[in-house]
């Protein structure tokens, strides 16, 4: 093994072990802080060590049972899931819009679409708070909706223009040319072939919005608070263990929602979805 | 796929639909226009039209006079501080993400792309992981009685906790945590399409592993990661969470100060004077590194 050539520079596995080591601990040192937190959620002291000393399901009872904890987690949720609707939607209709060359000024419109994925966090925050105190809409579910939509386009738009970048247009002219509508020829022919990339366009707007803190500090309080907006007060203020159980959830989320977007694309691939 | 549709249409279609796909051609370029716009509408409402009114706002003073009263107060001390120190820790993290991140990426680049693929998922769970989640675990692995306080004086190895967190040390690991992932997704990316036939070709030359790699690969995969620091250094300077959450008040960023302007103080000329500044700034720095990259480019081009 270690005298087999392992690269077209002709090195071997040998003589490059210590870059396996490197990389290696480089991997650890970004999983094991995402993973390390769900055994700590277990432990049965107020201080979380590793392994924890006993353990106890008491922090994820406390999360069960505090009326607090459970209001914010339902406005995260309706947030979230009303938030992957609007932005597949929207999002879904600017790209295939801007799949078609709508006119010269496609990569400016691109571009602006793209926006809230790129300026920090911080400014849509500041700016979506000025704005809604004028609008009335600090501290309601609309406005947390139209603010978490407007971060989660992005992310439906690059799923949805990469399945649209390997979609053939002539299926599409061929519905048309045999006097489908462009609705019906969008919604019957285009529309089941790009499926795949608007579900994980949709598992990631879910997500965006779910997780989502920086925006939510500012325009949401007291009984619209998001999960993660009480959590960001609550780790500020005072170390509550409550907080690991919520966190270990959460991140069993994020995995279950990787794994299915990657199932989705692997059913897609073997049912042909071309 | 055409020749079949043809094959089924009668013979005259081909004229006939020409003239049904080609008449409504503009009606349909605005249709499709039209379908971008509430997307637009909405970007336009939570963050154009906000900021666009924010940056007026900073031209003028509280008496509502024009002024550069909000601009004259970036220079104070205070402010000073936090823009150099807001640079100095996006150029630290940028530079460890580049020591951790290149040879990741490298390796990643080489494996055959079935394992490339499977050991991705590391970099991408975290990327996927919420960033307030990530910064609470290092919260509780760096802290007095956390868990590498504990491990390391169990082993011996300090009879005293060590301070990681509050400070400067806990704010640059956890953003190195949150900002690895933006420099080796694009980076490897960028390597997967450098040609393997150039390295085989340096290697048939008597070029050493070491010499074909830094002759040939690093100079190839310059401008990839030349893009990958400047999107990691321009995401740092706007990061608000992880400093905020584990810089306990100590250090003092940029994007804290504009949201400490505007939660603590209501003072939106300050709040809106430092945006702009912090939009100026990321703008200029990505220009440039575009600029930069494209020269690079350029010049291995020609030779």
């Amino acid at each position: 093994m270690a005298g087999r050539v392992a690269s077209s520079t002709q090195i071997t596995h040998g003589q490059r072990l210590w870059l396996y080591v490197l990389v290696a601990l480089v991997m650890a040192f970004l999983v094991i802080p995402c993973l390390i937190i769900i055994p700590l959620s277990f432990s049965d002291s107020q201080y979380l060590e590793f392994p924890p000393r006993g353990w106890s399901l008491r922090w994820y009872e406390a999360f069960f049972t505090s009326d607090e904890w459970l209001r914010s987690a339902v406005v995260s949720l309706k947030v979230a899931s009303s938030t992957t609707v609007l932005a597949t939607v929207l999002g879904t209709l600017a790209s295939y819009g801007l799949h078609k060359k709508a006119g010269g000024l496609d990569p400016v419109v691109r571009g602006a679409l793209m926006l809230p994925m790129m300026v920090p966090l911080i400014f849509v925050a500041i700016g979506a708070f000025f704005v809604y105190s004028r609008l009335g809409l600090n501290n309601t579910l609309t406005g947390l909706v139209l603010a978490h939509t407007t971060l989660a386009i992005p992310f439906v738009m690059i799923a949805v223009s990469n399945g649209l970048a390997s979609f053939d247009v002539n299926l599409e002219r061929a519905a048309r040319s045999l006097g489908a509508s462009p609705v019906r020829a969008f919604l019957t022919v285009t529309l089941p072939q790009i499926r795949i990339s608007v579900i994980s366009g949709m598992l990631f707007a879910f997500i965006t919005s779910f997780d989502e803190v920086v925006v939510s500090l500012f325009i949401s309080s007291g009984a619209t608070s998001t999960l993660t907006k009480r959590m960001f007060a609550n780790i500020r203020d005072q170390v509550d263990p409550t907080v690991a159980a919520i966190s270990s959830m959460l991140v069993v989320l994020s995995i279950i929602v990787l794994v299915a977007a990657q199932f989705v694309r692997r059913d897609g691939g073997a049912t042909g979805d071309r | 796929m055409t020749t079949v549709a043809a094959d089924l249409l009668p013979p005259n279609a081909g004229v006939l639909n020409a003239g049904l796909l080609g008449g409504d051609e503009r009606r349909q370029r605005l249709a499709m226009f039209g379908l971008s716009v509430p997307a637009l509408v909405l970007v336009a409402l939570v963050l154009l039209v906000p900021f666009s009114w924010l940056a007026w706002l900073s031209f003028f003073d509280a008496s509502g006079a024009l002024s550069g009263e909000n601009y004259a107060r970036l220079l104070r001390p205070a402010y000073v501080n936090s823009f150099l120190s807001t640079l100095q820790v996006s150029a630290a993290v940028t530079a460890i993400c580049i020591l951790l991140g290149y040879p990741v990426a490298y390796l990643l680049s080489q494996l055959p792309q079935r394992v490339a693929q499977v050991l991705l998922v590391f970099i991408i769970l975290p990327f996927w992981t919420s960033v307030l989640v990530r910064t609470y675990a290092w919260l509780v692995l760096l802290q007095r009685e956390g868990v590498i306080n504990t491990w390391l004086k169990q082993l011996g190895l300090i009879s005293e906790s060590l301070p990681l967190v509050n400070n400067l040390t806990g704010t640059i690991i956890g953003m190195v945590h949150v900002m690895l992932p933006f420099l080796i997704l694009p980076l490897y990316s960028s390597m997967r399409a450098i040609d393997p036939v150039y390295l085989r070709a340096a290697a048939n030359c008597g070029a050493s592993p070491a010499q074909s790699f830094r002759q040939v690969f690093l100079p190839l995969s310059a401008p990839g990661l030349g893009a990958g620091a400047a999107l990691t250094f321009v995401l740092c300077l706007g990061f608000y969470l992880t400093p905020a959450l584990l810089g306990g008040g100590r250090v003092a960023m940029w994007s804290t100060q504009i949201a400490d302007a505007v939660s603590k103080f209501a003072n939106w000329g300050a709040a809106s004077a430092l945006s702009v500044a912090l939009l100026v700034v990321t703008g200029i720095i990505l220009w440039a590194m575009k600029w930069a990259v494209r020269r690079l480019g350029s010049s291995l081009g020609e030779g």
